[in-house]
């Protein structure tokens, strides 16, 4: 297997309202000097205004007014920083059950999740919620951190405690997919954020920015099928590229190389990859992730929406069964139709059941479901009004999931992940 | 500022590209905003790529608030010559004379609010259904919560409540009669990454982004380009330094910042060196704490 440290690594950050999850990347920003003097001037001038006797450093990710006020995270918000290795992009997201759809958003692209426990509580509802998710979008990696070890005199005993009690969640609800740690933190007072911990000497791991350092991500996509969704036909009809007919697209999963035999889905035609190109550069071949355009010895005929795919060819039917978590507030019911986009290609779906409902908080299956509330986490069954080409999400998670778009609000309204 | 060992994420333009060729296939007539800022240069230059060896298939839309560094004017237009490019510009200057648009007074008096008066005019003379915008989360906090697609009304409002989802990289630019979207294709990019794919690509950039003579003033703590677009006190004294720019908007609204970089790689030093952010130099953000926000609600891009 191809493992490499990416250059760009992506972290899904959620918590509790008090959990001190937004003084937490703000520690992070402030002790890899990401942050500009001028930035931290202004939330001094803040922190002063709201009479307090600290830096508030939450007030540099909240960004709303909305949230400044009542001192909360409420939308997804992107944070960015730098070490000497790697480009960091935080997706921070609010911890509380209203806003599962925003940390299911902020996982969807997370090779990371970082989870924060406040050592005062332990584990509440609130992180049985954020391990399933993390569970849920196969988010590789967890990062537990076990926040205001200051407020419980750096306890070694209470930190073991915890540890235990979410390893026992772990394996008794099955929760795999992702590999995890656990960290002993204290964000306002930044200990084991960049540096260590002077006050938890029993703590002998590795600081939060070091286990973020070490995170392998695993270019596993090379070894998945390979699958490559058509999102743009160049068709130039100058003179110079009179019959030029490029198929641009992203790479979703696996290799594409130049002499590749490729069938085209739906319609199964079959033909060689004569050039994978970007831009100027001719390629020998490209990988999970890049965006090029595919060149082929035949005219086919694919269009946006088609998909070209090697060895292991999709199952593809028209009926599909899928976890969903809803995101609209009109419910998801049986018998209603909804547009379904997966990838660059869309179809028309019909609702033939709903399956049953996990709680996010008990994680306990409820079956006997008549609809699915905003937030709720479910699996249903859907008939597509053309074939829908998903692997399944456990496998291939670059092309195993979907949004549900309202037909009349045109808005986004619920994401799932193929069975 | 840290910056992981001086390389621009080759996976940042793989996303870029991706969300250009979703622009272009979602919309009906798209439009790519161009200040001839270096964002607003680097969109270009994704667009190119996006869409070689045919051509960028949506024209460049310049609101020109009468207020340009002449510099910059010079360059947008080298650059639509050189590409064989379609632009449209549309006047601040205009919106003015029709009433639609009322010019601000007193000292600090800035054409940056105005332009939303004249980009939403542009949006419905052209019925454009997408703007592609050079916006970067990290510039501003409330920028750090928008989408790669965002719906805006036909008053081209930013609701922040009202943000649709972005899941994985999947794209919803559906939208009803009247709405239209703003799109982000550099979203993620930081701005040392645009510096760096500036020099990698090595991109052509307005002259007054490296260090030059100017006339000056002080005022605030900043340093301001003198021009007759801005009414000084008479004890704000003109003096000539060898300054720079670290963001391009209108003269009213950019300050400079003392410099000698001259070339693409001191220009870079400096930033990772810089104690101040890029918009620090921005005279329109100091207005409030939420002075972005604002704007975004009544339709800034």
């Amino acid at each position: 297997m191809d493992i490499s440290n990416k250059q760009v690594l992506r972290i899904a950050t959620a918590g509790s309202v008090d959990d001190g999850k937004s003084t937490l990347i703000g520690r992070l920003l402030f002790d890899t000097k990401s942050i500009t003097s001028d930035k931290l001037l202004a939330i001094e001038k803040s922190s002063r205004r709201k009479g307090l006797d600290y830096i508030d450093l939450s007030l540099l990710t909240d960004g709303l007014v909305a949230e400044r006020e009542q001192g909360i995270t409420i939308d997804v918000a992107h944070i960015y920083f730098a070490t000497k290795s790697r480009k960091y992009i935080i997706a921070d997201t609010p911890g509380h059950i209203e806003y599962t759809r925003n940390m299911v958003t902020g996982a969807s692209n997370a090779d990371a999740s970082l989870i924060l426990i406040d050592a005062r509580n332990g584990l509440v509802e609130q992180t049985r919620r954020h391990l399933y998710i993390a569970h849920l979008l196969r988010v590789p990696k967890v990062v537990v951190c076990i926040n205001k070890m200051d407020l419980v005199g750096y306890d070694h005993a209470r930190f073991k405690s915890i540890v235990y009690e979410v390893k026992a969640l772990v394996t008794s609800a099955s929760l795999a997919g992702f590999d995890i740690s656990f960290l002993p933190i204290s964000s306002l007072y930044g200990e084991n954020i960049v540096e260590g911990s002077q006050e938890m000497p029993w703590y002998l791991g590795n600081s939060l920015i070091e286990v973020l350092e070490a995170i392998e991500v695993k270019v596993q996509q090379r070894e998945l099928p390979s699958r490559f969704p058509v999102q743009y036909v160049i068709r130039p009809k100058t003179q110079k590229y009179h019959d030029y007919r490029g198929y641009a697209g992203k790479v979703a999963s696996g290799v594409f190389k130049v002499g590749d035999m490729v069938t085209v889905l739906p319609s199964g035609a079959v033909s060689e990859i004569c050039a994978v190109q970007k831009y100027r550069t001719e390629l020998n071949e490209a990988i999970a992730g890049e965006s090029v355009s595919v060149l082929l010895k035949d005219d086919i005929g694919a269009s946006r929406g088609d998909m070209l795919v090697k060895e292991g060819s999709i199952n593809f039917g028209n009926e599909i069964t899928s976890d969903v978590c809803w995101m609209d507030s009109n419910p998801l019911v049986a018998g209603k139709t909804y547009k379904l986009q997966h990838g660059v290609s869309e179809s028309r779906v019909k609702v033939l059941g709903l399956n049953h409902k996990v709680n996010t908080e008990s994680l306990l299956v409820e079956s006997g479901i008549s609809d699915f509330q905003l937030n709720d986490i479910g699996e249903v069954v859907l008939r597509s009004s053309k074939p829908v080409l998903a692997d399944s999400y456990w496998q291939n998670r670059n092309n195993g999931a979907f949004i549900l778009i309202d037909e009349f609000t045109n808005n986004t309204v619920g994401v799932g992940f193929v069975a | 500022m840290n910056v992981f060992d001086g390389q621009f994420p080759r996976e940042l333009e793989d996303e870029s590209i991706y969300i250009m060729r979703e622009v272009a296939a979602q919309f009906e007539r798209p439009v790519l905003l161009f200040s001839g800022g270096k964002d607003s240069i680097t969109l270009v230059r994704l667009a190119e790529k996006a869409f070689y060896p045919g051509k960028i298939p949506f024209p460049l839309l310049h609101v020109d608030t009468g207020h340009n560094f002449p510099e910059t004017i010079a360059f947008r237009d080298a650059l639509v010559e050189e590409l064989g490019l379609e632009l449209h510009v549309r006047y601040v200057q205009d919106s003015i004379d029709k009433k639609i648009a009322v010019e601000e007074s007193g000292k600090y008096a800035s054409r940056n609010a105005l332009q939303t008066v004249t980009l939403l005019a542009a949006i419905e003379e052209f019925k454009f259904d997408a703007c592609i915008g050079g916006a970067r989360r990290d510039e501003e906090k409330a920028r750090a919560k928008e989408r790669v697609f965002s719906v805006r009304d036909d008053f081209g409002q930013w609701d922040s409540k009202k943000q649709r989802p972005e899941l994985f990289d999947m794209l919803n630019g559906r939208i009803n009669v009247g709405e239209n979207v703003r799109a982000f294709p550099i979203s993620n990019w930081t701005e040392i990454d645009v510096w760096n794919y500036i020099r990698e690509e090595g991109l052509e950039i307005p002259s007054i982004y490296y260090a030059h003579q100017r006339e000056v003033f002080q005022r605030d703590g900043m340093i301001w380009p003198n021009s007759t677009f801005i009414n000084k006190d008479e004890n704000e004294k003109i003096e000539t330094r060898t300054v720079r720019f670290r963001t391009v908007g209108d003269m009213t609204c950019t300050a400079a910042v003392e410099s000698d970089a001259d070339q693409i790689e001191t220009v870079i030093e400096e930033i990772l060196s810089a104690t101040i952010s890029e918009r620090g130099a921005r005279i329109d953000d100091k207005r409030s704490e939420s002075a972005m926000e604002k704007r975004k609600q009544y339709g800034y891009f």
